[in-house]
């Protein structure tokens, strides 16, 4: 290969490493900065699911008004996420759309020495999602494992009982989530019990938000999210826990009094028993205000007697 | 005088070894990057890991609870169609227009043309991603009446367009590094531009333009994070170009991060990790032996 670097090409070399090293300047001087106000802020990690990434985003942007000495950093990527930093010790508190398992509850042990303690923060009705022109208005837990699970024979919309136009290939599209997701997880026990496995050949995104917004674009779709990444441009299925049984839609009082079938709860893990900042800001998300925020994020806020459990479980671990 | 001659003396090895110790140090990375990977991956093959099932078994079941399968069949036939139909459209396009900045545009468009392919050189991938996802998913949607339009053809085409900026700068530099000589000559011959192109340039830069295309195809296997939103990341063997399928380094981008350190899981991606080495390694050596080929000729 023989190829040499132009005039211009160096004069752009020149530039990108002038700019290359006043970044660099200004990131060290920025650096600078934070450790001067560091001693004064106090910051909690705060990663894991992205089903409950708004809303740990809404907390930690109400707690900064309540207590502006302690910053909570919010992110992403998955339960499965939350709970590998977990248990690597690098972050404080995990947010898990579904319940540790036991093997990795012994692995952070093992790595920390201490045990990681369980909250449940809020609720969510796990809403099965259609494209708004679909004609189908409720399913059946059994449908949905026909049409998510290995060795399900369900492939097709009019296997369903409608016809469908706008769907002119008539196949089903399945929308699922990448397998370190908490709703993953919770969505195929929920419908395939502790041993089942989902059929090959879901579209497998990244994100909560990315699978709604896919099915308002996609006719053929099907898929799961939590109810709080609802859009006009998508419908929530009405769930049956069999045939023949009523169907409920996705709300606060169907999941409160127990009738739509796949709800679940919404954790926060902390490593050993929550002290000082970490124990205070737990006890918020508990109070009032907390559960407020949990409604307006569109999930199910604790009923007054689970809250009262929690702050006494926070209580007696001081 | 005497004095500057005995300090270049000094100096002279110094630089001589420094600039050979940049020279090892890529070999040096190069199989440190090898030994760690393999060394990550290699625990499972001594606890009986099935070997023909990874290679020949589309089943990927990384996670299930009753029964675990790793097989990367899908997965390959995945990476291979994309990037396969990815060439097929950058190849043809990127050296066109290659020849035509070096050879056929007026200097003033040259300017311009090199400058905005440049800059589509630098949009980062999560962005060429994301157009997958919402712009190309709707257009081939509508377009091809497909159920979906997270695809190969949806990938393949996102990948084209991040690979045909380095087949462009890369092809025109080894066009324009043909001595002028070679054009004169065949122009005082009677060829006609395209002639020259043809049966002068083309030849004569051989080495460089194929250069261009292996850089193009490493960048389109190498691709995660824009395949992983564009092609719709499912586990399946592609019928058509409007299959959805799933790549290798797709996979381990969405899996490592969760993989529990040294489980079977984490060690069969650190193999597939091993797998895309020894792809992009026969692809480079294939491409070595025919130029060596093509020289022997």
């Amino acid at each position: 290969m023989s190829f040499k670097l132009h005039g211009r090409m160096t004069g752009w070399l020149t530039v990108c490493l002038v700019m290359a090293f006043f970044l660099s300047f200004g990131a060290c001087s920025k650096k600078g900065d934070e450790a001067g106000t560091s001693s004064e802020r106090f910051v909690i990690q705060n990663s894991g699911s992205d089903t409950m990434v708004n809303l740990a985003q809404a907390w930690a942007e109400a707690y900064a008004k309540v207590d502006p000495s302690v910053s909570v950093e919010v992110s992403g990527g998955g339960s499965g996420t939350g709970i590998a930093a977990l248990i690597n010790g690098t972050v404080d508190i995990a947010n898990c759309s579904r319940q540790m398992k036991p093997e990795e509850i012994e692995r952070a042990k093992e790595n920390n020495g201490k045990e990681p303690r369980e909250f449940v923060v809020g609720y969510d009705a796990l809403a099965v999602y259609v494209h708004k022109d679909n004609p189908l208005s409720e399913i059946t837990i059994k449908q949905l494992a026909e049409i998510y699970g290995e060795g399900g024979d369900i492939t097709k919309w009019s296997q369903l009982g409608i016809h469908y136009p706008a769907c002119e290939s008539d196949e089903i599209i399945r929308i699922s989530r990448q397998s370190n997701s908490g709703t993953y997880y919770y969505f195929r026990e929920a419908l395939l019990g502790n041993t089942g496995d989902f059929k090959m050949g879901s579209r497998d995104l990244h994100g909560s938000k990315d699978v709604v917004e896919l099915i308002g674009t996609t006719p053929c779709a099907i898929g799961y999210s939590g109810m709080g990444y609802a859009t006009e441009r998508v419908k929530m299925l009405k769930i049956a826990k069999t045939a023949g049984e009523p169907a409920y839609e996705p709300s606060v009082a169907t999941e409160r009094n127990g009738t739509y079938p796949i709800s679940r709860p919404l954790y926060m893990y902390s490593l050993g028993e929550p002290t000082g900042d970490v124990k205070k800001y737990l006890e918020w998300v508990y109070s009032d205000a907390g559960q407020e925020i949990v409604s307006e994020s569109g999930y199910v806020p604790l009923p007054a007697k689970e809250r009262l459990i929690g702050r006494k479980a926070l209580g007696e671990s001081a | 005088m005497n004095i500057r001659h005995r300090v270049e003396t000094l100096t002279e090895p110094v630089i001589e070894w420094t600039i050979r110790l940049c020279g090892i140090s890529a070999i040096i990375f190069v199989f440190g990057i090898f030994f760690f990977v393999f060394r990550e991956g290699s625990g499972i093959l001594f606890r009986g890991f099935d070997l023909k099932e990874f290679f020949t078994s589309p089943a990927w079941y990384p996670d299930s609870i009753s029964h675990k399968r790793y097989g990367t069949l899908a997965l390959i036939a995945g990476t291979g169609s994309v990037t396969v139909l990815a060439m097929a459209i950058a190849v043809p396009f990127g050296l066109g227009a290659a020849i035509f900045v070096s050879e056929f545009c007026s200097p003033k468009l040259k300017e311009t043309f090199k400058i905005v392919i440049e800059l589509l050189a630098a949009i980062p991938s999560v962005v060429w991603g994301f157009i997958g996802l919402t712009v190309m998913n709707e257009l081939i949607i509508e377009v091809f009446d497909a159920p979906i339009g997270l695809t190969v053809l949806n990938g393949g085409i996102i990948l084209a367009l991040m690979s045909v900026p380095i087949i462009v700068s890369i092809g025109e530099d080894a066009l324009k590094a043909v001595p002028d000589s070679y054009r004169e000559a065949a122009e005082a011959l009677g060829a006609t531009r395209w002639q020259v192109v043809y049966k002068v340039l083309l030849p004569a830069a051989k080495n460089g333009l194929l250069a261009a295309v292996l850089l193009g195809v490493a960048r389109a296997i190498g691709e995660t994070m824009a395949v992983l939103m564009a092609t719709g990341h499912a586990v399946k063997i592609p019928h058509s170009v409007l299959d959805s399928v799933r790549t290798l380094t797709a996979t381990i981008a969405a899996e490592l991060g969760e993989a529990p350190v040294h489980s079977d899981h984490y060690q069969v991606l650190f193999l597939i990790g091993v797998l895309l080495f020894s792809i992009t390694f026969v692809v480079n050596l294939t491409a070595d032996l025919i130029v060596k080929g093509i020289r022997r000729k």
